[in-house]
């Protein structure tokens, strides 16, 4: 029982760090405290690292959690991103544009049911392969949904949607137009949303690991033969660790995708799928928590170096580089690990005494 | 069927160089078991210097290519000591993310060297072309550089791994490297001599890419990169053969993808041809399957 | 799902040379295992060929042979990580031809590893859940959501999970790290997890490897007692042959792949065959 409690309390400091940063953001945008207000290019970024949260915290489900190693998640933003833009453009010409939450949610979840359908399909294939093969596959899936999404041309007539591959001359506004990607575009994203997104990814997240599914995910993840042996069903945890990890992806998209007026596919590249996946090392694999403020910190990151403008991608180099080297190094891998269990072991004989 | 001549030596002079860059990646990830993100992004280097000692320096087009060899095995030898080495005890991924964190720095140091604005990079090779079936196929003389640099480093590359000392231990450090190292191996010098000759195959790799394709810039390399990447994959990674075929199959699946499905989706296409390969045979074409030990 | 016995039980005087290694015991009941022919080839290799064992319910077999005899290659054979080339193998009489290692273990087959296999990163209690992963069941929305299921379906978890774990006496270590329990403890820890599953032949690849021979002794006793608590056949591999003749009532002597001997404790020791296998031939002179 007492390592429940345990368990419970680290959930509920990633919960209250989320709360917390939320009402501090809100605080500042209201600019009710002189002095403490937020600059107009962060604002901008706010829609950004809630989207970048939703999707580190989801790979990491995917390589932290069920431990394969995914260089495609953004092929699933995309995915995402583009039914989102679709379904919200459909939907707010149906409704009006009075009823902008609703077409958002709608949205959202639209994105995420599309994602999720491209994530069985991938899955199928990918999750029979194992290590780095598994990784170059998804990363191939990643570069063959940007390509497809580049010949893809949508454009609502009426109230019915039509829908072209590699054809511009479909009646009706194009909504997705091809290389160009979805044009004029309603900017529905709301910063309120993403904080809910982002409560609702960890809440999706953190249930399943602490639930029978989440324990047989992470036993093949350590062992796949021994879970096999226990009779767990390889082949369906992975797939619902997956599939779960691209809905959420989805939804993250649908998100980023309805905060912008112009979405290229180009926006889901490759270099955006590593980008979130340095999030996921950097945080810690495996750790959620960590997931979320190493994307945070990385997307404010460049924003505050953009004073150095031109050095600004190189010193983000530099950092990533030094980070790793030196989270990795062994002599000082080992000065932590003698300081934190002191720190931890004197953390609970204070909690045993006030007991 | 001319015109699907054309097609297919253009796909096997595309294809020889990512099996030039595929060579790299492959030795790389045999001996140190890394994807060597970076990789790509030698390349790039590699045509820039060749690029400045031909325009600025004025030398010939030879010399330029070997000062890229000489820029870029020094290079190699400098990221794995600095970057990799230090993390030989450290999982898969951190050292992923950091080649990947190298392949940003050099993208940005060339970014700030060399600016955005593309290069037009002027063909190493000034011979004409050659001319077959009285004049109806054109072969250009990049094509054929490309092709016999891609059979002569295949060659020498099999001569060097199976007969010479350094190529024994490489060999023997992929295989295990701690008993390598009882055998009195420097497993570390190995590692930098094959960082070394990746690099330097990178640089040949960069000139051949840039003399049949000339826009130069510092994302040069990255696509290339991942292509090869997938290449070795395909081929069977670890294996120079197979790395070899792999690449010059790609080459040929993405030329003729994209003549004969279309152009927008010719990288799909060899995305897709690479999955279908490893769902047949799930370690690449001349691959190995290991047994599990249980 | 699990089928009508094709076989019951038979009262003929003779009695049936199918039923056990030690063909007395067990007469009246289906055997848990009966392995027909077995074999497997790596490359050219016959690494286990003609194996036939049969193991009654309630029976301790051990499986013992030289290094390399191929008796841990019988247990991924028995399990399914390996497919037979040849043979058959009949779990509670259902053949387990064309089924993984999954579908092996709902009929009841389960088993520990010669090297440990523990989920080294999680808790000990964990360890014995992921076990209990097909007892008892909640989907994966009732876990996401916090369904009734959840709270019942982890309720119960918690006190089987507590039981299983009494049989050893490790309630206490239930929220250590399992990757961080001395090595015996592991060993229990695995036998623990596999008793999970609710098997009814339990294969342990050296359960006293590494064990000092006092751990040895008690792990002896409680191997008797899982049987006669939990009412379930038990093969072992063990080198340790104090153990293997303390409490196996039937052994198979495996050697290159083949079975060379069987026969009660006492049998086997005087085997001459055997004694070949391990020790060499005595000079002729």
């Amino acid at each position: 029982m007492k390592k429940s409690n345990k368990k419970l309390t680290s959930n509920l400091i990633t919960y209250g760090i989320v709360v917390v940063a939320f009402l501090l953001c809100q605080l500042a945008i209201s600019g009710v405290i002189d002095g403490f207000s937020m600059s107009r290019s962060l604002k901008g970024q706010l829609i950004p690292i809630c989207v970048y949260i939703v999707m580190a915290v989801s790979l990491n489900l995917t390589v932290g959690i069920s431990g394969e190693l995914s260089l495609g998640h953004a092929g699933f933003m995309s995915v995402g991103a583009f039914s989102g833009i679709v379904a919200a453009m459909w939907l707010s010409k149906g409704m009006g544009n009075e009823n902008e939450l609703l077409c958002l949610v709608l949205a959202i979840i639209v994105g995420g049911i599309c994602a999720g359908i491209a994530g069985v399909i991938i899955g199928i294939p990918v999750l029979r392969l194992r290590g780095d093969y598994l990784a170059i596959v998804t990363l191939a899936f990643g570069e063959i949904i940007r390509n497809v999404l580049n010949c893809l041309y949508i454009s609502l007539d009426g109230s019915s949607l039509h829908l072209a591959f590699n054809n511009p001359n479909i009646p009706g506004k194009l909504l997705v137009n091809g290389p160009a990607g979805a044009t004029g575009v309603s900017k529905f994203s709301t910063f309120g949303m993403g904080f809910v997104l982002v409560l609702f990814t960890l809440f999706v997240v953190l249930n399943l690991i602490n639930s029978r599914s989440g324990r047989a995910i992470m036993a093949i993840r350590d062992s796949r033969i021994a879970a096999e042996s226990v009779g767990i069903n390889i082949t369906k945890y992975k797939m619902m660790a997956f599939v779960t990890s691209a809905v959420l992806a989805g939804m993250a998209g649908a998100l980023y995708g309805l905060n912008f007026s112009t979405v290229t596919a180009s926006k889901f590249k490759f270099d955006t799928s590593i980008l979130v996946l340095v999030f996921v090392v950097l945080g810690g694999i495996g750790n959620i928590r960590g997931s979320i403020i190493a994307a945070t910190l990385l997307t404010v990151l460049p924003e505050l170096l953009r004073a150095f403008s031109t050095y600004r991608m190189l010193i983000y180099a530099i950092v990533l580089i030094l980070v790793m080297l030196a989270t990795n190094n062994p002599t000082l891998r080992s000065a932590v690990d003698r300081i934190v269990p002191r720190l931890r072991k004197s953390a609970a004989r204070k909690e045993s005494d006030q007991a | 069927m001319t015109l699907f001549l054309s097609y297919l030596i253009n796909g096997i002079s595309l294809g020889s160089v990512y099996a030039i860059i595929a060579l790299g990646y492959t030795m790389v990830y045999g001996i140190a078991k890394m994807l060597n993100f970076a990789h790509g992004d030698v390349i790039m280097i590699g045509a820039y210097i060749s690029f400045c000692a031909t325009q600025y320096l004025g030398m010939p087009a030879l010399v330029s290519v070997l000062m890229a060899m000489v820029v870029c095995t020094a290079l190699g030898i400098v990221i794995e000591g600095l970057a990799y080495k230090p993390l030989r005890q450290a999982p898969s991924l951190a050292v992923l993310i950091t080649a990947i964190g190298v392949s940003y720095f050099l993208q940005n140091v060339a970014l700030l060297i060399w600016g955005t604005n593309p290069k037009s990079f002027t063909s190493v090779v000034s011979f004409g072309s050659l001319s077959l079936l009285g004049g109806k196929l054109l072969i250009s003389s990049e094509t054929i550089v490309t092709i016999l640099a891609n059979i002569v480093i295949m060659i020498a590359l099999t001569q060097f791994t199976g007969k010479t000392k350094i190529g024994k231990a490489m060999r023997a450090v992929s295989e295990d490297k701690g008993a390598a190292e009882l055998m009195g191996i420097n497993v570390n010098a190995t590692i930098s001599m094959t960082f070394a000759i990746g690099s330097a195959l990178a640089a040949i790799a960069g000139v051949l890419l840039c003399s049949a394709y000339p826009t130069l810039q510092p994302t040069t390399g990255s696509m290339p990169g991942i292509k090869a990447f997938t290449a070795a994959v395909f081929g069977g990674i670890g294996s120079i053969p197979g790395a070899m075929i792999g690449g010059v199959l790609l080459g040929i699946i993405e030329i003729l993808g994209k003549a004969y499905v279309s152009t927008e989706l010719g990288d799909a296409f060899v995305f897709a041809v690479l999955i279908l390969v490893l769902l047949v045979k799930p370690s690449g074409l001349l691959g190995k399957t290991v047994r599990e030990k249980v | 799902m699990t089928q009508k016995p094709k076989r019951q039980s038979t009262t003929k005087m003779v009695p049936a040379p199918s039923h056990g290694i030690v063909p007395e015991r067990d007469v009246n009941s289906r055997p848990v295992l009966e392995a027909r022919n077995l074999g497997i080839d790596f490359g050219g290799l016959h690494a286990v060929e003609d194996f036939n064992l049969i193991i009654g319910k309630t029976e301790i077999a051990g499986l013992i042979g030289p290094n390399g005899a191929g008796k841990t290659t019988v247990f991924n054979l028995l399990t399914k990580v390996y497919q037979p080339t040849m043979g058959t193998i009949l779990l509670n009489g259902r053949d387990t031809a064309g089924m993984n290692t999954m579908q092996a273990n709902k009929l009841g087959i389960a088993r520990t590893f010669q090297n440990i296999r523990l989920f080294g990163n999680m808790s000990v209690e964990d360890n014995v859940r992921i076990g209990l992963h097909n007892q008892v069941r909640y989907g994966m929305f009732s876990g996401i959501f916090r369904l009734p299921a959840y709270w019942e379906g982890e309720r119960k978890q918690h006190e089987r999970a507590m039981d299983l774990l009494s049989i050893f006496d490790m309630q206490d270590l239930a929220g250590h790290q399992a990757g961080s329990l001395p090595y015996g403890a592991q060993r229990r820890l695995e036998i623990v997890r596999a008793l999970a599953t609710n098997p009814s032949l339990l294969l342990l690849d050296e359960p006293a490897a590494g064990m000092n021979p006092h751990e040895t002794e008690e792990l002896m006793e409680n191997i008797t007692k899982i049987r006669d608590q939990f009412k379930i056949a038990i093969l072992l591999i063990e080198h340790d042959m104090s153990l293997v003749m303390g409490i196996c009532e039937g052994i198979c002597v495996l050697n290159y792949g083949r079975i060379i001997a069987k026969g009660t404790a006492e049998e086997i020791q005087n085997n001459p065959v055997v004694i070949e296998a391990y020790l060499g031939k005595r000079k002729e002179n």
